[in-house]
């Protein structure tokens, strides 16, 4: 054990003095080569999305999302006369295969811009890679808030957990004058902690009560257990922010215990796979969402109806943000003067009123979209009915 | 060599080692991808050796080393984020973060080293099997009991820990080792452990405190594996408790297989070809499928992988249960002069 | 009081399917001291079977009885040639060796299934859950008070079905020639190969049981939860081997009972503690049992043979 001495150094040296480090930034980031534009005559957009593993079908429909919006910008003659070109990587859902992931984008392909994740976690491990290499990142979906902390190159176009939590909560006590609501969140999962905790404050703060809270694991199948001693505490109404694969289970096991009260959650909702293995007991239940298909804007039937034709069906929420947030990179790498890591980052910085399908996008200063929610009612045929809009 | 003081023989190759590393480190520094691969590498041989300690050398079967990994990933991350704001006064400030770096490898490895001592007094009564399925109890236990807690993130995790970890450090861990891992196998503690190994009641008859002797085994592969969790949490930018699963012990338990049970140089040999494989192949169906076609084949790497671990533990059984290597050593094949203290590689 | 009735029957039926499973743990442990880690994967091989024999069939056929019968008698028929297939291709040319060897086999077979079956291309099923058809419309059969307590028809039937089978493997170990041969092999394999018994065939056998029992216990399984997911043999099997041991393992009436008690336990922490704690019950129970009392609470103390 020669690290013995070594260790009792440091542990030493750790005694005798420290000095807070904030005063002289720590060594200063490796300037990587900032991303040296992408060899010939195309441009190179990383992408990373979990293709495989239990939230594949997000990872698709993103990936479908972009895919649209490069090949209309292709079609449009490019950008600055180069085509766009894809690359994207499967992370499986774990962190540190998005930061590999990410490291591979950045200094063996080079890429200008990265775009993705749908889960924070992920996000965060790659916005951690990108960051310090100066590689402007745009996340279509990911709603945790820390996302874009982890710095200034970091950009999301969707609206932050708090906000989906806070929707739902005004909602639920505005809109359906609940008073006493269980929550039945997913243990495993940070962005069900997320809406989790928002929801509860907001909720709390209007004067609603929580009756009970209950957990569960991604992947489980059996919720009898949670749903009885939840409607031992009798609510009006159970927030389940977690994903299709488990509401959807969920809510036929609710039913079956006799709990009739609506059930609320969030845009891990929105795939097509709720009604399969909801079946009809999803039916009547909320949730808050990006955007709706419904809306009559041109914008979105223009879009809902190329998507259509070149995927077979209807795009949901993470297509169309992938799409948007594709589309705010192609709109900065327009605008900005050259396509080096600072000027585009500075480019997406100055979005202003971009015309996205799932509303109008305006950046803060914290890199956030300021954008209002949706709230759906999964409808009888297999659809979402639009609800009401609810603005920050 | 064997005119040296006898003192300094045992510090020479640690030296060595860290002059060699530390010349490496400048000429690598510069490829953040290289670094980042070596890395993963680096923390899956510490993994390895550490593992082979317990299921190759002592024989016990364990299958939650990814349990202990965790244990240090989280006492040691949590202890450089409380440290994050800190310097040590009248050093240049890399020093400072390698020997913080260096204190919280330190505390995640003990941390994981008591938590080996905790499982491993009363379970390594247990025969084999029921070792192994109390291993993965364990590994499972620690994921929930992390899900709950408020202080580990809960779900989301530590972000934001340091990325301190260097070339240099983590293949001086990985040096470290496969230092001590070497020494045991040649002492009369490791003799011990073989006989405990090959025959538990013979040994206790011989007089080998079998109890004592697989505690300090398991303790001391906890130890590292705790290192290695912790140098993880300091090159990825976020730990959660999906990274600790039981998935993740079974692929060290399939690099330990592989390589050959008691084999350190092979522990080592199979952790990098199977960390490398997928990232080569992965490559390489990049560069000749083209964009297209190769993308979608590198996808499926990512995909196939754990079942081919799963058919490489079958075939291994079933064709060479004692693996690549059985329990020989690659440098065994060098004469002996060549120097004792070195990685298999160099 | 009708939440407490509920929990009851949530864990009952639960349990039902841990000990189900338990049985083909501790029937495999009995004759070949090997725990078949692949176990819950056969089972959810079983279940992937039965799902497609239920698609294939189409609405009115997959809820008539014959349709039903089929769906059990091929998923458990092919579950146990799958058993068949493991045990003597890679379980066999091991018998000899150390244990742990085996152990890693199957380690290896469970990851290859439950991961293979996770692979999205070819005829395999991906990765992503899907809902198992409803073999069983659901009515309900009992109502208590306000609704505060329902029972299900399928509820009743899944525990008719498992008590079924549950009778005719006891009856099959203890009462025929075939169950004796088993538990001579179970005693001792070297003299019972001495005495004429055709020991390979006997395990084999017992192998072809254990697994359709784990096809069967994955029907109701997929019932119960109405979902099916390649990853879900994984945990169901961890835990019945958690029953098996907590009954003594190699004891069929205590996998029963071991099953059971932890879809109780289980129920009763989610219900009245905390349900994160839900996955930590079973191995603390595990630990606590081989601690205290390694050969559960039904197995009868043996000194380990030199």
């Amino acid at each position: 054990m020669r690290t013995l001495p070594a260790v009792t150094a440091a542990l030493v040296l750790l005694a005798t003095g420290c000095e807070k480090k904030s005063a002289t930034p720590a060594a200063p980031a490796p300037a990587a080569p900032a991303s040296v534009a992408p060899g010939g005559d195309s441009i190179l957009v990383g992408e990373i999305f979990s293709l495989t593993g239990g939230q594949a079908t997000f990872g698709i429909s993103s990936r479908n999302g972009i895919e649209m919006a490069v090949k209309e910008a292709n079609a449009a003659g490019g950008v600055k006369g180069k085509k766009l070109e894809t690359r994207v990587y499967d992370d499986q859902g774990k962190p540190e295969e998005a930061a590999n992931a990410a490291t591979r984008l950045v200094n063996q392909d080079h890429v200008a811009v990265i775009l993705g994740e749908v889960a924070s976690t992920n996000s965060i491990a790659m916005a951690n890679v990108a960051q310090p290499a100066r590689v402007p990142m745009i996340t279509p979906t990911s709603t945790n808030p820390k996302v874009t902390e982890i710095g200034d190159y970091i950009f999301r176009v969707c609206f932050i957990d708090p906000f989906q939590g806070f929707v739902m909560a005004r909602f639920a006590r505005d809109n359906l004058k609940l008073n006493k609501v269980a929550v039945l969140r997913d243990l495993k999962s940070d962005y069900s902690t997320g809406l989790t905790d928002v929801f509860t404050r907001k909720f709390t703060e209007m004067g609603g009560k929580i009756v009970a809270v209950e957990t569960y694991n991604l992947g489980d199948s059996d919720f009898r257990g949670q749903l009885t001693a939840i409607k031992r505490a009798n609510p009006d109404g159970i927030y389940v922010p977690g994903y299709y694969s488990e509401v959807g289970v969920i809510a036929r096991q609710a039913r079956e215990l006799g709990l009739t009260v609506p059930l609320m959650g969030g845009d891990g909702w929105d795939s097509d796979k709720l009604f399969e293995l909801g079946g009809s007991a999803v039916e009547g239940h909320y949730f808050s969402n990006h955007y709706s298909s419904d809306d009559p804007a041109p914008r979105v039937q223009k879009f809902v109806a190329a998507y259509k034709a070149a995927y077979g069906r209807v795009p949901d929420a993470l297509a169309t943000l992938a799409y948007d947030a594709a589309g705010v990179a192609i709109d900065a790498m327009r605008r900005a003067p050259d396509l080096s890591g600072k000027s585009l980052r500075d480019a997406i910085a100055q979005t202003k009123d971009y015309p996205g399908v799932a509303g109008v996008i305006t950046l803060d200063d914290r890199r956030n979209a300021v954008k209002p929610a949706v709230v759906l009612k999964v409808g009888k045929d297999k659809n979402y009915e639009y609800v009401t809009t609810i603005n920050p | 060599m064997a005119s040296l003081p006898a003192p300094l023989r045992g510090v020479f190759p640690v030296l060595l080692a860290l002059l060699l590393l530390g010349a490496l480190q400048v000429v690598v520094g510069q490829l953040p991808f290289f670094v980042y691969l070596s890395s993963v590498v680096g923390v899956n041989v510490i993994l390895a050796v550490s593992l082979n300690i317990v299921n190759g050398m002592t024989g016990q079967f364990s299958i939650g080393h990814a349990g202990f990994m965790a244990v240090g990933a989280y006492v040691g991350g949590k202890l450089a984020l409380e440290m994050k704001d800190l310097a040590i006064s009248g050093i240049p400030h890399g020093v400072s973060d390698q020997l913080q770096l260096l204190a919280s490898l330190a505390v995640g490895g003990a941390a994981a080293g008591v938590a080996g001592f905790l499982v491993g007094l009363p379970s390594l009564r247990l025969r084999g099997d029921y070792l192994a399925i109390v291993t993965l109890g364990f590994g499972e236990m620690i994921r929930v009991i992390v899900s709950n807690l408020e202080v580990f993130g809960r779900a989301l995790g530590l972000s934001g820990i340091p990325q301190t970890s260097s070339f240099m450090m983590i293949w001086m861990c990985v040096f470290v080792v496969v230092l001590v891992a070497r020494r045991i196998q040649d002492s009369a503690h490791g003799r011990s452990l073989l006989a405990i190994r090959e025959d538990e009641v013979a040994a206790e008859a011989m007089g080998v405190d079998t109890t004592a002797y697989k505690v300090r085994a398991f303790v001391i592969s906890s130890f590292f594996a705790g290192v290695a969790g912790a140098l993880f949490a300091h090159f990825v930018p976020i730990i959660n408790p999906g990274s600790f699963t039981f998935v993740k012990s079974i692929e060290v338990v399939t690099m330990v297989v592989a390589g050959g049970l008691g084999s350190i140089s092979g522990s080592i040999v199979a952790a990098v070809v199977l960390t490398l494989l997928p990232e080569v192949l992965r490559s390489l169906f990049l560069q000749v499928g083209g964009l297209e076609g190769g993308a979608a084949l590198a996808q499926k790497v990512d995909q196939i992988r754990m079942p081919v671990y799963g058919i490489l533990l079958v075939i291994l059984m079933l064709s060479r249960p004692q693996g690549v290597f059985g329990s020989r050593e690659l440098w065994d094949a060098f004469p002996r002069w060549w120097g004792r203290g070195r990685r298999a590689e160099e | 009081m009708g939440d407490l009735v509920q929990h009851l029957i949530n864990g009952l039926a639960a349990g039902t399917i841990y000990a189900l499973v338990a049985l083909g743990y501790t029937m495999v442990y009995g004759v070949l001291k090997l725990i078949n880690f692949a176990h819950g994967d056969v089972m959810m091989v079983g279940t992937f079977g039965a799902y497609a024999v239920a698609v294939g069939l189409g609405r009115p056929a997959q809820s008539s009885l014959l349709g039903v019968a089929a769906i059990f008698l091929v998923a458990m028929g092919g579950c146990a040639l799958l058993g068949l297939f493991i045990e003597r291709f890679a379980y066999r040319p091991l018998r000899e060796k150390p244990r742990l060897t085996a152990l890693i086999t199957a380690i290896g077979i469970s990851f290859t299934l439950s991961y293979g079956f996770q692979l999205d291309f070819g005829p395999l099923p991906g990765a992503a859950p899907r809902a198992f058809p409803e073999i069983i419309p659901p009515r309900e059969w009992l109502v208590f008070g306000d609704r505060t307590v329902v029972i299900w028809n399928w509820q009743v039937i899944s525990l008719l079905i498992a008590l079924l089978l549950m009778v005719a493997l006891q009856a099959l170990v203890y009462r025929s020639r075939f169950g004796r041969a088993m538990r001579a092999v179970s005693f001792d394999h070297r003299t019972a190969a001495l005495m004429g018994i055709p020991v390979d065939r006997v395990i084999a056998l017992t192998f072809m049981l254990g697994s359709a029992l784990a096809a069967g216990a994955g029907i109701l399984f997929a019932i119960k939860d109405t979902v099916v997911q390649p990853l879900m043999g994984l945990y169901v099997g961890l835990k019945a081997f958690v029953a098996a041991v907590i009954g003594g393992i190699g004891n069929v009436p205590g996998a029963v009972v071991g099953g059971l008690l932890l879809g109780l336990v289980e129920e009763f922490v989610v219900g009245y503690s905390s349900s994160s704690w839900r996955d930590a019950v079973a191995f603390s129970f595990l630990i606590l049992v081989l601690l205290v009392r390694p050969s559960g609470l039904f197995g009868t103390v043996t000194a380990e043979k030199v």
